[in-house]
């Protein structure tokens, strides 16, 4: 049997993510900020797939409080084959540019906060001499963009961070898989106007196990977003600079 | 207007039945928490699930319509007693995927197994089995609501049975459902031991529905609404159990619980309006009603001596229609109404009679109507639309005149003394709705008291004016 750890499960694609390794038969356990939404999502897991689920509440801006947590996980699953991190927040971008606070939200809570949970994470999987470690960061972090680049930047940050420690984990028998969604029908997108091709969660879910079993190193979801970037990330500066994107 | 209306478009939203459309604030919460901010932020609200409800009962006019989709979490199960708690967007289709194969069944389920167990509590749905198990309301133990006021009250037949009663059947406009305990019922099997037969007319379909039902947990007829005269009422019947596992072929019995998935089709776009007129329909029910039972192998109501009894899995006893993806939309863009009334039983017969009547003479046909006994109803819902009596449904494209049509066919119900369904009504008068439910004066007493300030509103409750006497 399988262990996977999920941090920030009461997302809509990590919530997926999970029922989808519960299915598998993993054993799961769960992270999230909320205790009452983490419980539901938990109890819902168990109900529906006749399993036990183990949960610990999770801030990922208590920085303090992540060996602990860490530790706690490897201790109580004996080892973990898996480790999703999904967190961040898209906040607003407007906001943030009046309000630096704003912005530090956004900042840690997709690039700090992760960075921190995944350092003994990674120790612990380096010890063990296996396991995945996958990483949700975006699109958004492979050209920064007027209209959302602070979250942008926070995301671009995870996904070198990522990287960096996809070639350190290598040597190990770790590894580490970057996803980089397009739009997703999730509470970051809902009624937001101006989107388009949006994926369902369940859908960027089933790729990400598909991808996992494959052991790729980065993944766009929906596929097609690899191009649309490499088109976004293909204009010059000069133009690029121009237009409204 | 919702305070959210600068930050938020609008969308035009309708129910199933395509019309009436209407303009709202959609907001999709993900917490319990986000339920609280969004009635905080709204001055108007109405929760909706599926939007399997035909009229305008799950729409907030300018206001903001809150949709269950993703408070779809089931929270317990006790597989001893098959209690399930669970959050009110789950749907029927993910309680029999998930129960089924460790041999539960929905307590009561409607024709299509996409609707949301917060709307089957809202509308206080029924099933086949009306006539011997009553309405969704009997299976529901407990419910936990978001009010007006953000305070989160459980309510049960012991606590807070206003609420409770209130509730079930109370179009969403109590509050927020966000759990219910649900009474879940043992099988042996996915399969339904089904018998079939054809009746010659409606005192025919009758006298069949008395012979029969009494051995039959599910009953329902096919009516064929445009025959008249001598065949007025020919109807296809069917009744069905639960198979127990002896009964199942050889080839079932090593998978008793589990079915096939079957293969969809769907409906691509909305068809012309007027491709179904009294013509097409009546073409496309003499089919229908030769052709079924040559597929079933029935012969004219005598079941003694024909084989009669097949068996035949859940999903295409209970949801035929659930195979075609967005059927409405055939009824292309201007819509229909699904008409369903019930009549009592001393006189309902003929009042059944006299509606066809209409329907057939006027040329108003349906491909559904569909007709089944009501049986005894717990009595202490207020707005619960199932009676004792015969209730019948008619789905009737929207067309010139059937506004007027279908304002005869309320005054015959209400000369009768019956009621329309409020799930599939989109156009009923605020009087009348009055005169249909007599309780109605009891449960407003209990919303004002709940809902001071009538936070809770749909296009429906706004129509029928249910926040006055």
């Amino acid at each position: 049997m399988s262990n996977a750890l999920v941090i920030g499960c009461t997302s809509r694609i990590a919530r997926s993510l999970a029922q989808k390794l519960a299915e598998k038969g993993y054993k799961l356990y769960l992270l999230a900020r909320n205790q009452e939404e983490l419980m539901r999502v938990a109890n819902d897991i168990s109900v529906r797939f006749q399993t036990d689920v183990i949960t610990d509440v999770f801030d990922a801006v208590n920085y303090d409080s992540h060996i602990e947590i860490a530790n706690k996980a490897f201790q109580k699953l004996g080892s973990i084959d898996l480790a999703v991190v999904s967190l961040g927040e898209l906040g607003e971008q407007e906001k943030a540019q009046n309000d630096f606070n704003h912005s530090r939200g956004i900042i840690e809570s997709n690039y700090t906060g992760v960075a921190s949970i995944l350092t003994p994470i990674a120790n612990f999987m380096e010890k063990q001499k296996s396991g995945v470690i996958v990483g949700i960061s975006s699109v958004a972090g492979d050209r920064g963009r007027q209209s959302n680049y602070v979250y942008g930047s926070a995301k671009a940050a995870l996904s070198t961070f990522l990287q960096g420690l996809r070639s350190r984990m290598a040597k190990c028998g770790v590894h580490v898989m970057t996803v980089k969604p397009g739009f997703v029908d999730t509470k970051m997108t809902y009624g937001k106007p101006g989107l388009f091709l949006v994926a369902q969660p369940e859908y960027v879910a089933s790729e990400i196990i598909k991808a996992i079993d494959k052991r790729k190193n980065i993944i766009y979801v929906p596929w097609f977003w690899f191009f649309i970037m490499l088109i976004i990330r293909s204009i010059p500066e000069p133009i690029f600079k121009k237009l409204k994107l | 207007m919702s305070k959210n209306a600068k930050s938020e478009a609008k969308n035009a939203i309708s129910g199933w039945g395509l019309t009436p459309v209407i303009e709202t604030y959609l907001q999709r919460p993900e917490s319990l928490s986000a339920i609280t901010k969004v009635l905080h932020d709204a001055d108007f609200a109405i929760a909706r699930g599926a939007g399997r409800g035909y009229g305008d009962l799950a729409v907030s006019p300018n206001g903001t319509t809150i949709l269950t989709k993703c408070l779809n979490r089931m929270l317990s199960f006790d597989d001893k007693t098959g209690i399930l708690l669970a959050e009110p967007g789950v749907t029927l289709a993910e309680i029999l995927d998930v129960f089924v194969p460790r041999g539960w069944f929905l307590p009561v389920t409607p024709g299509t197994k996409y609707t949301t167990i917060g709307g089957a509590v809202a509308c206080d749905v029924h099933g086949k089995n009306h006539h011997c198990d009553g309405s969704f309301s009997n299976f529901v133990n407990k419910l936990t609501l978001v009010l007006a006021s953000a305070e989160r009250v459980s309510c049960s037949r012991d606590s807070n049975p206003d609420l409770y009663w209130a509730t079930l059947g109370g179009l969403g406009l109590t509050g927020v459902i966000v759990e219910i305990e649900l009474q879940l019922i043992p099988v042996e099997t996915a399969y339904i031991n089904m018998f079939c037969l054809k009746s010659k007319n409606l005192d025919e379909t009758l006298a069949l529905f008395d012979k029969y039902e009494s051995q039959h947990q599910y009953s329902v007829a096919w009516v064929d609404c445009l025959a008249s005269k001598n065949s007025l009422g020919r109807s296809i019947l069917f009744f069905g159990n639960h198979a127990r596992l002896s009964e199942l072929p050889k080839s079932l019995k090593g998978h008793p619980l589990y079915i096939n998935k079957k293969r969809q089709l769907k409906v691509p776009f909305e068809f012309p309006s007027g491709l179904l007129n009294p013509l097409t329909i009546s073409v496309f029910n003499n089919f229908y009603y030769n052709l079924i039972p040559t597929f079933y192998n029935l012969a004219y109501s005598s079941p003694e001596n024909a084989k009669n009894n097949r068996i035949i899995d859940y999903d295409s006893f209970f949801y035929p229609l659930d195979r075609i993806i967005d059927w409405n939309k055939i009824y292309g863009k201007e819509g229909f109404i699904q008409y369903q009334c019930v009549f009592p039983p001393a006189t309902g017969k003929d009042y059944v009679k006299k509606l066809l009547s209409l329907a057939s003479s006027e040329g108003r046909g349906s491909f559904l109507a569909v007709l089944k006994r009501f049986g005894k109803q717990n009595g202490k819902e207020f707005l619960s639309f199932p009676m004792p009596g015969y209730t019948l449904a008619l789905d009737m494209p929207c067309t010139k005149g059937l506004d007027e049509f279908l304002i005869k066919l309320d005054a015959l119900v209400l000369e009768a003394g019956g009621r329309i369904y409020l799930a599939k009504d989109a156009r009923l008068s605020a009087e009348t709705f009055r005169k249909m439910y007599p309780k109605f004066p009891e449960w407003l007493a209990i919303k004002n008291r709940i809902d001071p300030e009538n936070h809770f509103v749909s296009s429906l409750s706004n129509r029928l004016r249910m926040h006055t006497p």
